[in-house]
């Protein structure tokens, strides 16, 4: 090992100051390519896939699924030559969420590292990076990234020269902008020039993927964690983590808070110390009155939950979700509903229009919503909102577009049922939204 | 086999079906939308949700689709569960949030999945107090109407036309509750399939525009069972009727032949029924040189044949491969065997008996298209699949996903109904099809390779592939291009790992060597694999079944009149002008009594001295004999207006009126079939093709009407006030009534598809085996011809091969001129309908471009092509598909008739010119 670790912050520790890409010379200097070097030259793939597996990385998509695990449903052995594939989620399209585009704008080649890595555990010698189509700085970002890789043969044919016996071919696709292409059999679709919609699973993209072939998709942050393992092994990731779960974790806070921004914690960091701590709490004049952790798609949290730790475990059991990590503060201010307007006409426009409950349903609670907030609402619509949420259960709908929908929307309702109802008896906003 | 528990009970079903199948195949009531019984689940509209629970103590359980649970052993589900009830209804809700509920002016209502869904989830008060969304609608051509407003968004459409059909012209557009589907903007649907878009929308999105000019509900129509006319196929169709005019045709499922879907030539080649110009009285135009038409009054028509007959100093009869067996067979009766002629050209006839000889006397079977959609290996030899058996075009696009599709089953362990998960595995992978026509086709696309070529050096292809499989086929003398050998080898090494390898071929390329080497290649490959079949497309609804009566060929005809053997010709069904060259049949018809029975004016019509008008297709019964050597029966729908009669019955008439020995016990169509049975071994069992006319369930006959058939009393009342007494059917067991047996009957006598909280053709499920089986009691039809068995190195293979096709140089003649198949256009009676009048094409003459460069005839330029008996002037259309030194001629295009083909021609510019037999229409 020539440079140790950002023993802290592995992922973020070694960004520059001036917020440009570490070019591969400046990544290198700071261990970088040494895990794939390390890998190709004394690992075989099923002791990556083991070292992953053991490090207990989770995936950082939001589903936090073991990667490791998910890896090893890919076919391996004679009977399985191939093609397979890997693929970037870098669709980062989740409200609130901006993690990814902070690994990739700062550190493309850690990205890059990470999908040689799992697609060497895999088998697979084609790798696509899905990324968002707003994401041009990162996009920029990666493609220097990515010649300077092939030009140093850290990518292509024969990776570090004949002796490795290891190809590669990394391609860039920049998505045309649809939130269910952060749905990894939708992104699979767009992928191949379809329609963005969910496939079904089984079978699994592991088994029938990207051109019905076995393909891994992985969040991009999970993939930056990768090098790091696999340089350190899982121990030492597990170690970083204050929580079953390995490695550290991008959290990050947006709204009415004095420091809005992503920071690289110990996984399992609490909500108070990220939200009061690190992005220094609510800004003057505002109150706090709760929060979504992890991306729109996922249950309010209040004042109680504050000491909880964000990892997926604890945040399940108080019948919520990380996500991505990165939570959204309701303050005072604000009116409950029209931040539920907002999130809930997100997901309506969002729907790819394949099953029946996200595509009817999710419209006919934005116009309940509006017409709540407009000073037109019943007060059964508050139970039609309910029941809406009800229906987008997981199994309900053919993916999870709606019930990530549902998870905003029925504890929104059941906590601060108080506003709702307000503004069907005084027949307006309190607010003053219309 | 399996045991799977609904609501607590065990059922054992087929393991390889979801639960959604099984449900229905049980005959339970489960709502569903996006599912279809052809196309299997993807698990979109969520309508289906039960709850499944993991074993009998899991009293929670959880809502799954039943389209996307597998039937496994154990399953458990429940459908009574009241959250899984509830979900259903809800799903409803969602789906009528943006529906228009404009049921009354609905073309749909009455017959909508969409409200019998409804009415089955029990959801019924609109909780929802929004506007509805809206989109504007296309003009998708004569077939069929759009009116987006009422999609429910199932995606059926676009799974249907673009993964079932091979359609490129449509889409699902937008996204989330704006999703679209139609075509990148207005215009005619491409896809020769695009009319069964009516059929599976579950709502009014897609509906019968031909219908909509003079509509007509479901429960007012009179129906009955009936069979496609418009090619050799025998499509079973429902035919339904209003006032006395044929209203449309829809899909009558028969597992064996057409399942689920049929062609728009199919569906709306009917109107011809309808035309204006049908014959409806019977007349004289007495010779010679009278244009007076007489019209011979109620009881003048059979006095004056009597007459003609009698005064006859020989009567030669000429049959038709679109009329009925029992008119054939009644013709055959009244002229005798020796001056019965099938009304087959010479070419024509030899093709079709050569085809009678390969399947009944070969010892490969003729496959069904159920068959042919289930074939791993296809190779086509010769025939223009998608222009003469369109609906054997779209078995083989099934076929083509047999053998990736077992690969994924078999590897990946995907459920073959998991159909979205299926299509992803597969990708675009297809199985081999290989294809060798004249010119290029519609399913080239699909084909592992197509190569195009004369049909003499086809029939050299296809013996060369026998020869690679066979030892005992024989050797290919002289050259073989080498793309052909190519293509031999390679078809041959595919059809030989097949499982299920199938053989196409047929009249279409004219040539008997063609057919010959197709015959080999089965044999060939029979020899090692019994499961080889083969298909043979014959010109016409039932040049099967004329072809098995015998009967000389037209040419014969026409020497018998020229040497004056005969003075008096009966023309049945036929146009003659369309089978002989122009000569030939203005000699026939200058005979000094022709009789000419038709449905409307064709030149033969306009060349008789009498015409007796007769039933078409709905307006009568009798038996048809497919491709498939099926005899199946179809079913007069209504009684014709005026003096139109059936042709046997006009027949049958005449022979007592002749006073023929044993012709007055012809009383009814079931006495002729058997007369015909007992004289025609070969076709005895088509007499058992349907019930006979005194079959009756509880004593009741089957009523053509519905039980909601509304205006009975009142529907003649501008007539005679007095409700008149139904038509007596003594021809067959359905009765001209809304009374009868409601049940279900016998599959040959459905006149439609319905059953209780099912009206609309969903309702089928309720009717077959188990869904996507044979109806209950078994497909209609009766299959008249089987292999014969035969001993390995025992099989007579065709010896007799042509040498290369060689383009000719210096010859007058210069060009070998094939027929091309337009699927709208070349049928002539379904071209006589408006709607598919409005696509067909113009004439034209197609040529190499190589071969329009040396004669200096640019696109679109006017050629003059000329055969021995007839020319014709026409626009050159370039196809490079086309091999050099051979055009092709849109046989049946309007005007384009009067030349037997294939047949050697000159094309030049036009000049200097003689005699011209200029583009002429039928009847003018």
């Amino acid at each position: 090992m020539s440079k140790p670790e950002n023993e802290q912050k592995p992922l973020t520790g070694n960004f520059r100051a001036d917020g440009q890409p570490l070019s591969l010379a400046e990544y290198e200097k700071t261990g970088g390519y040494e895990a794939l070097r390390k890998a190709l030259q004394s690992m075989s793939p099923k002791e990556v896939m083991e070292e992953v597996k053991a490090s207990n990385l989770r995936g950082r998509g939001g589903a936090g699924f073991p990667t490791g695990q998910k890896w090893s449903f890919v076919p391996s052995g004679e009977g399985n030559p191939g093609p397979k594939y890997v693929v970037a989620n870098a669709d980062e399209m989740e409200p609130g969420t901006f993690k990814d585009r902070i690994l990739m704008e700062n550190s493309p080649h850690m990205l890059i590292e990470g999908m040689a890595l799992a697609a060497y555990a895999t088998g697979a010698q084609e790798a696509y990076i899905f990324l968002r189509g707003e994401y041009v700085r990162s996009g920029k970002a990666l493609e220097r990234a990515l010649g300077e890789a092939y030009e140093k043969n850290y990518m292509g044919k024969n990776i570090f020269g004949q002796k490795t016996a290891f190809n590669l071919e990394m391609r860039i696709h920049m998505s045309a902008g649809r939130y269910m292409c952060g749905e990894e059999t939708g992104l699979l679709n767009s992928l191949e020039g379809k329609r963005a919609i969910p496939r079904a699973k089984p079978p699994y993209p592991q088994v029938t993927g990207f051109l019905g072939k076995p393909t891994v998709v992985n969040n991009v942050e999970t993939l930056c964690n990768v090098p790091h393992i696999i340089r350190n092994g899982a121990a030492w990731f597990k170690g970083l983590s204050r929580s079953q779960d390995g490695g550290t974790k991008i959290y990050g806070v947006s709204g009415r808070v004095k420091r809005p921004g992503a920071w690289e914690l110990p996984m399992g960091a609490t909500i108070r110390e990220i939200f009061e701590g690190h992005a220094g709490g609510m800004q003057d004049g505002y109150k706090f009155r709760g929060l979504i952790p992890g991306g729109a798609s996922t249950e309010f949290l209040i004042e109680e939950h504050l000491d909880l730790p964000m990892d997926f475990d604890s945040l399940q059991k108080a019948g919520s979700r990380m996500g991505t990590g990165t939570m959204i503060i309701l303050d005072d201010r604000t009116c409950p509903v029209g931040m539920q307007i907002s999130l809930q006409s997100f997901f309506a426009r969002e729907s790819c229009g394949w099953c029946t409950p996200c595509r009817e349903g999710l419209p006919w609670i934005v116009k309940t919503l509006n017409s709540i907030e407009d000073g037109s609402g019943e007060m059964e619509d508050i139970d039609l909102l309910l029941e809406q949420a009800r229906l987008l259960a997981p199994g309900h709908t053919f993916c999870a577009l709606a019930p990530g929908a549902a998870e905003p929307l029925s504890s929104g309702v059941r906590y601060f049922r108080e506003d709702y109802e307000r503004h069907v008896k005084e027949r307006r906003c309190p607010w003053g939204n219309f | 086999m399996v045991t799977v528990y609904i609501d607590e009970k065990p059922y054992q079903v087929e393991a390889d079906q979801s639960m959604l199948d099984a449900c229905l195949s049980l005959g339970m009531d489960l709502p569903y939308f996006c599912w279809h019984p052809a196309m299997k689940s993807v698990g979109a509209c969520r309508q289906c949700a039960v709850k499944q629970f993991r074993d009998e103590n899991d009293k929670k359980g959880k809502i799954v689709m039943a389209c996307m649970t597998p039937a496994a052993e154990g399953t458990r589900i429940s459908i009574k569960d009241p959250e899984a009830g509830e979900f259903r209804a809800r799903v409803i809700e969602w789906l009528m949030l943006n529906h228009p509920h404009d049921c009354p002016v609905c073309d749909e209502g009455g017959e909508c999945h969409l409200q019998d869904m409804t009415v089955m989830t029990g959801h019924n008060y609109r909780r929802s107090r929004y506007k509805k969304r809206t989109y504007k609608n296309q003009y998708l051509g004569p077939f069929v109407n759009h009116e987006m407003n009422r999609c429910i968004q199932c995606y059926r459409c676009v799974r249907f036309y673009n993964d079932y059909a091979g359609g490129r012209d449509f889409g699902v557009f937008a996204a989330h509750d704006h999703v679209y589907f139609g075509r990148h903007e207005d215009g005619v649907l491409e896809s020769e399939f695009s009319g069964n878009l009516v059929e599976v929308c579950p709502t009014g999105v897609f509906t019968d525009r031909v219908l909509k000019k003079h509509y007509t509900r479901k429960w007012d129509l009179q129906t009955a069972p009936s069979i496609c006319v418009h090619c050799s196929l025998g499509c079973n169709i429902i035919a339904g009727e209003r006032y006395g005019r044929l209203r449309r045709v829809i899909n009558r499922y028969n597992s064996e032949v057409n399942g689920y879907f049929i062609c728009d030539r199919g569906r709306y080649g009917f109107e011809f029924v309808n035309s204006d110009t049908r014959l409806r009285e019977p007349f004289t135009i007495p010779r010679p040189g009278n244009k007076q038409i007489k019209i011979l009054e109620e009881g003048e028509a059979l006095p004056h044949l009597k007459t003609v007959l009698a005064r006859a100093k020989g009567i030669i009869g000429i049959g038709s491969p679109r009329a009925s067996l029992e008119a054939n067979y009644l013709l055959h009766k009244l002229a005798g065997p020796e001056n019965f002629y099938a009304g087959f050209s010479g070419m024509e006839s030899s093709l079709v008996q050569e085809i009678i000889s390969i399947i009944s006397k070969g010892p490969v079977r003729v496959s069904s298209l159920r068959e042919a959609a289930m074939a791993d290996c296809v190779l086509v030899l010769g025939e223009d699949v998608p222009n003469t058996a369109p609906m054997l075009g779209l078995a083989l696009r099934q076929s083509v996903m047999q053998k990736p599709m077992e690969k994924v089953i078999n590897e990946l362990k995907i459920p073959k109904w998991n159909d979205q998960a299926v299509r992803e595995a597969i990708q675009e992978q297809r199985g081999p099809l290989f294809i060798a026509a004249p010119t290029g086709g519609r399913l080239d696309g699909i084909a592992a390779s197509a190569i195009h070529a004369a049909p003499d050096d086809i029939a050299r292809l296809g013996f060369q592939v026998a020869r690679i499989l066979s030892p005992h086929a024989p050797p290919v003398e002289g050259a073989i291009t080498e793309d052909a050998a190519h293509f031999a080898e390679r078809a041959a090494k595919e059809l030989k790992e097949a499982k299920r390898p199938l053989i196409i071929s047929g009249a279409g390329a004219g040539s008997l060597a063609v057919l010959q080497a197709a015959a080999n290649i089965a044999w060939a490959l029979w020899e090692e694999n019994r499961e080889t079949a083969l298909f043979l497309v014959a010109p016409e609804c039932n040049s099967i079944g004329l072809g098995l009566m015998g009967g000389r060929s037209l040419d014969n005809a026409v020497k018998a009149v020229k040497d004056g053997k005969a003075d008096t010709v009966i023309i049945l069904e036929n146009d003659i002008f369309d089978r002989l060259d122009f000569p030939e049949a203005e000699a026939l018809v200058r005979a000094r009594h022709v009789l000419a029975m038709d449905h409307l004016p064709t030149h033969t019509t306009s060349r008789a001295d009498t015409v007796l008008p007769v039933s078409a297709f709905a307006e009568g019964g009798g038996t048809l004999i497919n491709s498939e050597g099926r005899a199946q029966r179809f079913f007069k729908v209504y009684v014709p207006s005026e003096r139109i009669e059936e042709s046997w019955r006009w027949l049958r008439d005449l022979l007592v009126d002749l006073g023929r020995p044993g012709s007055e016990a012809l009383f009814s169509l079931d006495e002729v079939t058997a007369a015909m049975a007992r004289e025609f071994p070969v076709l005895k069992k088509a007499a058992e093709a349907a019930p006979p006319a005194d079959f009756r369930i509880e004593g009741m006959k089957v009523p053509r009407q519905p039980h909601r058939y509304s205006g009975r009393t009142a529907n003649k009342a501008d007539v005679n006030v007095h409700e008149p007494k139904p038509y007596e059917d003594t021809d067959s067991p359905l009765s001209f009534s809304m009374e009868g047996y409601e049940g279900r009957p016998p599959s040959p006598l459905i006149p439609r598809f319905w059953a209780p909280g099912w009206n609309s053709v969903q309702s089928l499920n309720k009717f077959q085996s188990e869904v996507g089986g044979p109806l209950k009691g078994g497909p209609p039809g009766i299959r008249l011809i089987e292999p014969v068995d035969a001993k390995k190195g025992e099989i007579s293979f065709f010896k007799d091969l042509p040498g290369p096709f060689a383009p000719r140089k210096n010859d007058f003649f210069d060009f070998f001129i094939v027929p091309l198949f337009h699927i709208f256009g070349s049928e002539r009676l379904s071209a006589m309908s408006p709607s598919i009048g409005e696509l067909v094409p113009a004439p034209y003459i197609a040529l190499n471009p190589m071969d329009a460069e040396t004669k200096k005839l640019p696109e679109g330029a006017e050629a003059r092509l000329e055969f021995a008996a007839a020319s014709f002037r026409l626009p050159v259309k370039l196809d490079p598909s086309l091999p050099r030194g051979v055009a092709g001629f849109p046989i049946g295009l309007p005007g384009l008739h009067g030349v037997v083909l294939p047949a050697w021609g000159r094309i030049a510019l036009p000049g200097a010119e003689n005699k011209t037999y200029e583009n002429r229409d039928a009847g003018a």
